[in-house]
């Protein structure tokens, strides 16, 4: 047992024992960091040396006794694009290879008031886009439990670095999947909360009416925690949801009986891996004995949600990262004719491929004649996936089905084919579009890779759907599996 | 719909995207699959359809409009690529 095989209860209540120190378990990230990163490549920046300082910090606090956070003297990795004061922040582009924040973003703020420590910045696929960790314009990160395989995307980075138990948890972004898929490839629980739960504020924008930022942990409880630490409502984000914020730990207690699942058959449909569609199968039969029941559903505009998805998300990206002009942050291209001229050639060199090709599907489909026939018509079509989800959750507590259709693909398998590439997120996608809540648990192995259960809530039900996902856990032994590094 | 190599450069130059001609012809192909592929909404009858703003009843958010602190100056210019006297500094915009 390393310190790292606890829980974050069973940290905390370690440290405010003393029988752990912040200062042992801040040395035991950075092992561990040295000791696999060199193969599992999650991290982009390390911030080592003030990690150090402030464990130190917390180890007297803890000493005096005073008032500390819930999470104090915790470590963990943040995703490379929610911005954090005085430490570097890349998105995983090149554009902002010498970007430092002069600010946090809310949850960068709302972590250090719960007391925990910066081990450092996670890589991820370039400002979000892609669902491999191949996009990122510095290092491809590995899945931990077959390094020729991707880790999922676009929070690779942040789902490798917990299931190689580099950091007891991390946090991550989702605007189609990006938590929940990566945590589904690495045999980790990824919970994408519902839009406005948790303030984008300081997270550097992909789409707006879609991005979201969650936590990345290896239990559910542990995910309840960080929850809690990061939801609340800002004025700094106008989509910020002023909601009462319930006690999600204490909402893990009870029961699932009589709770009435519907699972959705346009997720166990063709395309699905037989082995994945076996491991949601049997999870099923686990909520059963638990006291639930479940029958099919139809959410029947599940298969327009890629294309209405590419299209509104590209669209909004190419409004958003028209801000990455050379002039005020990121790297400036040398020598420009003028400033037009320069505004061309910071983005040509800055922005790879997939992010290129985004702006372009982005900037065609919002302009001059074509915004009726694509942004506007998968606005329209949001609204009948949504209103899917609205009319499911009339009969349905949860829903219930695959994270990913398939287990973690090989490096290079699918990285000249991008609408393949995107068939992987098929089934997180509908639920981003609906804005709803969802979280991945592991639920099985087929043929060695982790396969991931989902399951969607009701708006701002993420007391159901941790308390469900707990029970499974509970009642299963599929989080305790761990990769061999 | 389809797009060709001429909507391609129209669309890079509204992006401030300069393409090679390697990258021009990928992203012709690309992004023909990708719109194909979207042409798939057209199945659905949308015309009484209303497009969804924002997927919670969220209304706009109003403050009052009081003089509050921002970031101050030194921080803001500590990323500039290139500063004078405070301000961002940048090529001639008039030739």
């Amino acid at each position: 047992m390393t310190p790292l095989d606890y829980t974050l209860a069973e940290l905390k209540q370690q440290l405010s024992a003393r029988t752990l120190s912040a200062t042992e378990l801040t040395d035991a990230v950075f092992a561990r960091i040295a000791a696999t990163d060199g193969t599992v490549q999650a991290f982009l920046t390390l911030n080592e040396e003030q990690a150090r300082a402030e464990a130190r910090r917390y180890d007297d606090k803890y000493i005096q006794g005073e008032g500390l956070g819930a999470l104090a003297g915790i470590p963990a990795g943040i995703k490379d694009n929610i911005i954090t004061e005085g430490l570097r922040t890349t998105c995983a582009s090149r554009f902002l290879d010498n970007f430092v924040p002069v600010h946090d973003a809310f949850v960068s703020r709302k972590l250090k008031e719960a007391g925990v420590i910066t081990a450092g910045k996670l890589n991820m696929d370039e400002f979000a886009m892609g669902g491999s960790n191949e996009n990122s314009a510095y290092q491809v990160t590995r899945n931990p439990w077959d390094v020729e395989r991707v880790p999922g995307g676009s929070s690779g980075g942040s789902a490798a670095a917990v299931a190689a138990g580099q950091v007891p948890f991390s946090l991550g972004s989702d605007t189609g999947g990006s938590i929940r898929q990566p945590a589904s490839y690495c045999g980790i629980v990824g919970l994408k909360p519902t839009y406005g739960l948790v303030s984008r504020f300081g997270l550097v924008a992909f789409a707006s009416s879609l991005d979201q930022i969650g936590p990345l942990t290896r239990t559910v409880e542990d995910s309840a925690h960080v929850l809690q630490a990061i939801a609340g409502h800002d004025t700094m984000d106008s989509t910020s949801a002023n909601v009462e914020i319930p006690d999600y730990a204490a909402a893990l207690q009870g029961d699932v009986r009589g709770l009435r699942i519907g699972v959705p058959k346009e997720y166990m449909g063709e395309g699905v891996d037989p082995k994945v569609k076996q491991a949601v199968l049997d999870a099923l039969k686990t909520f059963e004995s638990l006291g639930a029941t479940w029958e099919e559903v139809s959410l029947p505009h599940t298969e327009y949600a890629v294309a209405a998805y590419y299209l509104l998300a590209s669209s909004e990206a190419s409004s958003n990262l028209s801000r990455f002009d050379g002039v005020r942050y990121g790297v400036r291209a040398e020598n420009p004719d003028n400033l037009i001229d320069l505004y061309f050639k910071s983005r040509s060199e800055g922005f790879g491929s997939e992010v290129k090709r985004r702006i372009m599907l982005g900037t065609y489909a919002l302009s001059s004649g074509y915004y009726d026939a694509y942004y506007l018509k998968a606005q329209k079509v949001r609204t009948l996936i949504k209103q899917d989800f609205d009319q499911a959750f009339q009969k349905y507590d949860l829903l219930i089905g695959p994270t990913a259709p398939t287990t973690a693909f090989k490096i290079g398998e699918q990285i000249n084919n991008p609408l393949q590439m995107y068939m992987n997120d098929i089934l997180t996608i509908p639920v981003s579009l609906a804005g709803v809540p969802a979280i991945s648990v592991p639920c099985g192995m087929a043929d060695g890779l982790p396969v991931g259960l989902q399951i969607i809530g009701k708006p701002f039900d993420e007391s159901a759907v941790l308390r469900a996902a707990h029970l499974f856990e509970q009642a299963t032994e599929h989080h305790k599996l761990r990769p061999q590094l | 719909m389809s797009i060709n190599l001429h909507d391609v450069e129209h669309v890079a130059k509204l992006a401030r995207l300069l393409l090679t001609d390697e990258e021009k012809e990928r992203y012709t192909d690309q992004l023909n699959a990708i719109l194909k592929y979207a042409d798939k909404l057209n199945e659905l009858n949308t015309d009484d359809v209303q497009p969804t703003t924002h997927v919670l009843p969220i209304r706009n958010v109003m403050r009052e409009d009081e003089v509050r602190p921002s970031l101050d100056r030194e921080h803001v210019m500590k990323n500039a690529p290139e500063e004078e006297d405070g301000q961002f500094r940048v090529p001639a915009v008039l030739e």
